[in-house]
């Protein structure tokens, strides 16, 4: 029983983190085409935030939930400079954007590198995550459950947010057809720059997650950013829900080939099942309907 | 370019000049060496020109079929030095550990060049064939291939009895009989190596001036036109795929006994990446911009990197941003703007990369 308990739980809680790391990265490439491969330095800056509110406030019971909303808006706002200064003069090349935000990725990966120390900060976990759960005869620890708890509430706001506001309408139009939704008098633009922001912002949240489960270092957003790109991938466009089930299911698909074989040979064996899945679907687990040639 | 195909080839013949004949005389054994090593880019990154400048395909993987040239060719020279022993790095883990399997078939020779062409032609073929079927692009196939390096980088690192691990395949003694600490046996080397540079400028020269260089521009620029003309993009674009993965093993291959080790760090996603920012420097789809972008490249990372390596990474970011944004065609793409500059303009055809995407969005 342990042997099926074990990896289920562990893989639910890299699943949400994968989730919650790919969610941003769905928004921005759904609406906008494009893929920010500086969307895990965004993530480490995340992280980074969390440590200084730590420094600030002490209190680990207290500095995390602050560190929340920190991290959103800080790597939020990095995302929303990118937008302003590089990614909207390459509104008509979404590969060479790919190669662009690369190089962004590169020059924030090594600033974080000479900022802080290179072996990396620690994050202190509050006391209220420190005890672990029971569950069925395994003891599962409390922030993996946060972990899924965080990512639960994060795709709860998102989807509420997409679909009650005005501007989450605003956005759903875009992304289904940008010419038509300029003709009604929606400003795509400021859109964008709103998508862009919120997408970074949860790369953000999505780093504090990481910073309680791994290391805070500057290396760290580069081991998220092809996961979470593969999980977009196999989850479809513009799709929330084929995110959140592709991000489980590679979460635990990692932990079962993690428990079977061992931790390198199963990143491995994740990524061949997501191309071969792809040579099944290409166009993602849910796909919106279209009469698209591609 | 295809109007006047003698200065291109003229050009090529210059470079064979200063590659094989000026090089070798003006330059010390050291920095013939490095050459050496980034002609090995160089021919890598005449492929990855053929595939994304020429091709539109963003091959951010070619560190897979580098390494598969690589170590194909590390495994001979390592078992050509261990001679009829097992490899010293394996016995430390287990003094009685039988040589792997798939080792086995490199101690021949010519089943390791066999190997160098035909490995990355068979992986290339089928994945192409696979993802191109499918109509997997853009950025899909850009982050598919960019895994499949990460992955196979992790593995190799994983893998440390079987493949060296981290620390990787060095110390070779011998280059198919020739001794390798030789000057004289270097050289013959580094002239392979510009030679076999030399070929593949002419292969894709060959290939940009024919009707299948018109044929992937028309690919590139406007996928299901060529479609409804009654092509196949996808075999269009499975051969120019194939032909850049067989370019990236063949540069990986004589990146080994010019360099003298290979590890997962020379192949992995960010060694994958360091190949574009060469071509991209250069000018994606010119002859000669990916060649000349990767040697730049290799120099800047030879020297600034190992002096300043925090500097090497702001510029190498810096130059991803300022080349791509600023000037999408490369340095080579400079002449003519300031050629266009001087002369008055002459009315300007359609771009048809914007009739792409517009026709792109027509559909979605």
């Amino acid at each position: 029983m342990d042997a099926l308990i074990a990896p289920l739980l562990n893989g639910s809680a890299q699943g949400a983190l994968l989730l919650l790391a790919a969610l941003g990265l769905s928004l921005t490439f759904g609406q906008m085409g494009v893929i920010n491969m500086a969307h895990g330095e965004f993530l480490m800056i995340g992280a980074f935030a969390a440590y200084l509110v730590q420094q600030v406030i002490t209190a680990s019971n207290l500095s995390i939930p602050v560190a929340l909303p920190v991290a959103f808006v800080v790597a939020g706002l990095f995302g929303l400079v990118l937008e302003v200064t590089i990614i909207r003069r390459m509104y008509r090349r979404p590969l060479d954007t790919l190669l662009v935000t690369v190089g962004v990725g590169l020059i924030l990966q090594q600033a974080a590198l000479q900022i802080f120390p290179s072996q990396g900060v620690p994050v202190e976990k509050p006391r209220w995550l420190d005890g672990q759960l029971t569950v069925l005869g395994y003891n599962w620890p409390l922030r993996q459950l946060f972990t899924i708890l965080l990512a639960t509430a994060c795709v709860a706001a998102l989807s509420a947010w997409l679909k009650y506001t005005s501007f989450g309408r605003r956005i759903r139009a875009t992304v289904h057809n940008r010419d038509l939704a300029e003709t009604s008098g929606i400003s795509t633009r400021t859109i964008d720059r709103l998508t862009f922001f919120v997408g970074s912002g949860l790369a953000g949240v999505a780093g504090v997650a990481a910073s309680l489960i791994g290391g805070t270092n500057s290396q760290m957003g580069a081991q998220y950013i092809i996961p979470a790109f593969l999980v977009v991938a196999a989850g479809g466009i513009g799709q929330l829900k084929g995110t959140i089930v592709a991000a489980w299911a590679v979460g635990v698909a990692l932990a079962f080939f993690a428990y079977w074989t061992t931790g390198s040979l199963a990143q491995v064996l994740a990524f061949i099942l997501v191309i071969v899945f792809l040579q099944v679907r290409p166009q993602g687990l849910f796909t919106v309907r279209t009469r698209s040639l591609a | 370019m295809t109007k006047k195909p003698w200065i291109s080839l003229s050009g090529i013949g210059l470079f064979a000049v200063l590659l094989l004949t000026v090089a070798p005389l003006v330059l010390s054994d050291h920095w013939l060496n490095n050459l050496g090593k980034y002609c090995c880019w160089a021919i890598a990154a005449v492929g990855i020109g053929l595939a994304w400048g020429r091709g539109g395909m963003l091959v951010m993987g070619q560190g897979v079929f580098f390494a598969l040239g690589a170590y194909a060719m590390a495994m001979h020279l390592t078992l050509e030095t261990a001679g009829d022993r097992v490899p010293g790095f394996m016995v430390l883990y287990d003094p009685l550990a039988p040589l792997p399997m798939f080792w086995e078939p490199f101690r021949s020779a010519g089943f390791t060049l066999a190997a160098i062409v035909l490995l990355p032609v068979v992986v290339a073929g089928i994945l192409g064939y696979a993802l191109f079927k499918r109509r997997v692009k853009g950025a899909y196939f850009a982050i598919l291939t960019q895994a499949l390096a990460v992955a196979l980088a992790t593995l190799i690192s994983s893998t440390i009895r079987e493949t060296g691990g981290d620390t990787g395949l060095s110390d070779f003694k011998y280059f198919f009989g020739f001794v390798l600490n030789d000057p004289a046996n270097r050289l013959m080397v580094y002239l392979i190596v510009a030679a076999l540079l030399i070929v593949c400028l002419l292969v894709v020269w060959q290939f940009y001036r024919s009707r299948f260089g018109e044929l992937l521009i028309a690919t590139r620029d406007a996928e299901e036109r060529v479609r409804f003309l009654g092509y196949d993009p996808a075999n269009v674009k499975l051969v120019a795929f194939v032909v850049s993965a067989l370019m990236a093993s063949i540069g990986g291959a004589m990146f080994v006994p010019i360099v003298g080790i290979i590890t997962p760090a020379e192949i992995g996603a960010a060694a994958s990446i360091l190949m574009i920012a060469g071509v991209a420097l250069g000018g994606r789809a010119s002859l000669f911009g990916p060649a000349l972008g990767a040697i730049a490249v290799g120099w800047g990372q030879s020297s600034l990197g190992s002096t300043w390596p925090d500097g090497w990474t702001y510029i190498l970011g810096l130059l991803f941003i300022v080349v791509i944004l600023f000037l999408p065609n490369g340095l080579s793409s400079l002449p003519a703007r300031f050629m266009r500059r001087a002369r008055p303009k002459p009315p300007e055809p359609p771009a048809p990369a914007i009739a792409a995407v517009e026709l792109e969005e027509v559909r979605s």
